[in-house]
């Protein structure tokens, strides 16, 4: 389980995370949503360590992760596996040096058990056999289906996705949709957070919504919980009406 | 409203400095976190071999064409002042003089900041606007033990080598302009050269190509990891990267002659 407790981190007079408290539960698929700069990526790099809170504890697993240092943290984010909006793959690598990275970095398993591990991811999002291909001869939807790869090789404890689908035709975003759900229902144990402003899919794909506004959550629960609400803001962020109280930067 | 001026310029001037001191000490804790991990941690060996085939064997070309053409150039300019002496048969032993002690390394450090700096910055720098360098820390993998820490070991080992190929085909260009155009004889030539061009010379030589190793990878490395703001940010980094490289070149080239000259 993953708990914020009064975390709270601002940049200049700029207050993004305000105290804010949220719980992620295991084993589900979790969205955060919100508009844009109301703190979404920052919580999730505040989740992997890779920024540090102003106060406040953030406890992962019984473990309170603001007071780990450096190298406490790099062991750490092994347990987490990250798709990055532009899947952020090693150009100068293969689809197959990219998947078997994590494996490469951080185990010691024997190559032929690597790569039959990475033809098992590989073969999990759709795209068995392309290990020999660059980065830049994959479309940009293999690329998310690489990089979701590259984010599971290692078996993490959780996955998060950082907008999967942003930027993507219908079609694709149906499909990584559905790989999200097909992944969290396959792979036992995973927890799956992600990042998004696609309403529909939220709606569609979470178990648990929680949604940011003004450094706080405005909301959390099901997706049920999000369609009955009388929430102002949230009504109005789910009409995608620009009167109404929520403010914009 | 003088008064309001000043005290903004004041204020101005004041974090400047500070963001410039800030600068400064981070730059010194990234020198000191890349040297314990190079002594400390495993090396990557494929990682290096990488290096120190783009850093040596594809720069060996074109430090080679320039030491030549800058051998034979000198030669010729300091062959037509001796020759007013009547001491043409000086003209290899200053050239290799020029070469070990200053040109060769001066020169292999500017070449080299050219070529491999600035790519080693654009690399970098892309992969950092690009996330990869973010998805790597995600991973739980340091940049700097993989990203850094194998270019400065190649840098480290290749640069100098390169420094003594160019110097090595520096003195041949001086050798085909004295004994062709100033008919100097070969004999003279080589003893003169071997007379007043010591081992301590190539040795001097040496140490200002490792420093200037350590700075280009050192520096170049630096800007591509803190690279921001697209295609704009990548240019700019690696304009800034190059130019850094080389005023710390000639900075430090000034203070290791005067203390190799001092001490």
């Amino acid at each position: 389980m993953i708990e914020f407790k009064d975390v709270r981190k601002a940049f200049g007079k700029r207050v993004v995370l305000d105290d804010l408290d949220l719980v992620i539960p295991p084993g589900k698929i979790t969205f955060i949503i919100g508009k844009s700069g109301e703190g979404k990526s920052v919580t999730i790099k505040h989740l992997m360590g890779l920024m540090h809170p102003d106060r406040g504890q953030i406890i992962v697993d019984g473990e309170n992760i603001t007071g780990f240092d450096e190298e406490k943290l790099r062991i750490y984010r092994r347990k987490f596996g990250m798709l990055f909006q532009n899947a952020a793959l090693f150009d100068s690598l293969t689809v197959g040096e990219n998947v078997i990275f994590p494996l490469r970095e951080h185990t010691r398993m024997p190559l032929p058990a690597m790569l039959e591990r990475v033809e098992e991811v590989l073969s999990m999002v759709g795209l068995p056999g392309i290990q020999h291909k660059y980065p830049t001869e994959l479309s940009t939807g293999e690329k998310k289906r690489v990089g979701l790869a590259r984010a599971l090789v290692a078996k993490p404890k959780f996955v998060l996705y950082d907008e999967p689908t942003t930027g993507m035709d219908p079609l694709v975003s149906e499909m990584i949709d559905e790989l999200i759900v097909q992944i969290n229902r396959d792979v036992p144990g995973v927890s799956s957070i992600v990042i998004s402003h696609d309403l529909k899919a939220a709606l569609a794909t979470a178990e648990n919504i929680i949604m940011l506004y003004q450094g706080k959550v405005a909301l959390a629960g099901t997706p049920d919980d999000f369609r009955h609400t009388s929430d102002p803001v949230v009504r109005q962020f789910f009409s995608g009406r620009v009167e109404g109280p929520m403010e914009f930067l | 409203m003088p008064v309001k001026t000043a005290e903004i310029a004041v204020n101005w001037l004041g974090v400047e400095t500070t963001n410039r001191l800030v600068a400064i000490g981070r730059f010194f804790v990234y020198v000191g976190d890349v040297l314990s991990q190079t002594f400390r941690k495993a090396m990557r060996p494929a990682l290096i071999f990488q290096q120190l085939e783009f850093i040596g064997n594809q720069s060996l070309g074109i430090i080679l064409m320039t030491g030549f053409f800058t051998g034979a150039v000198f030669g010729l300019q300091i062959g037509g002042i001796f020759q007013i002496f009547k001491a043409e048969g000086l003209m290899g032993a200053a050239t290799a003089k020029a070469l070990t002690r200053e040109l060769g390394p001066l020169m292999t450090g500017f070449l080299i900041s050219g070529r491999v700096g600035s790519a080693m910055t654009a690399e970098l720098s892309t992969m950092r606007v690009n996330e990869q360098i973010d998805a790597m820390e995600a991973m739980g993998v340091d940049p700097v033990n993989y990203l850094v820490v194998p270019r400065f070991i190649a840098s480290l080992a290749i640069i100098p080598l390169l420094c003594i190929f160019f110097i090595f085909i520096g003195v041949i260009g001086a050798y085909i302009t004295g004994v062709g155009i100033f008919k100097v004889d070969v004999g003279i030539f080589i003893e003169k050269m071997a007379q007043i061009c010591t081992p301590s010379d190539i040795w001097d030589g040496l140490q200002k190509s490792a420093v200037f190793a350590v700075l280009i990878a050192l520096i170049s490395c630096r800007f591509g990891l803190l690279a921001s703001g697209g295609a704009k940010g990548v240019g700019i980094a690696t304009t800034n990267s190059v130019v850094t490289s080389l005023l710390a070149i000639l900075c430090c080239d000034v203070f290791i002659t005067y203390m190799q000259v001092k001490f």
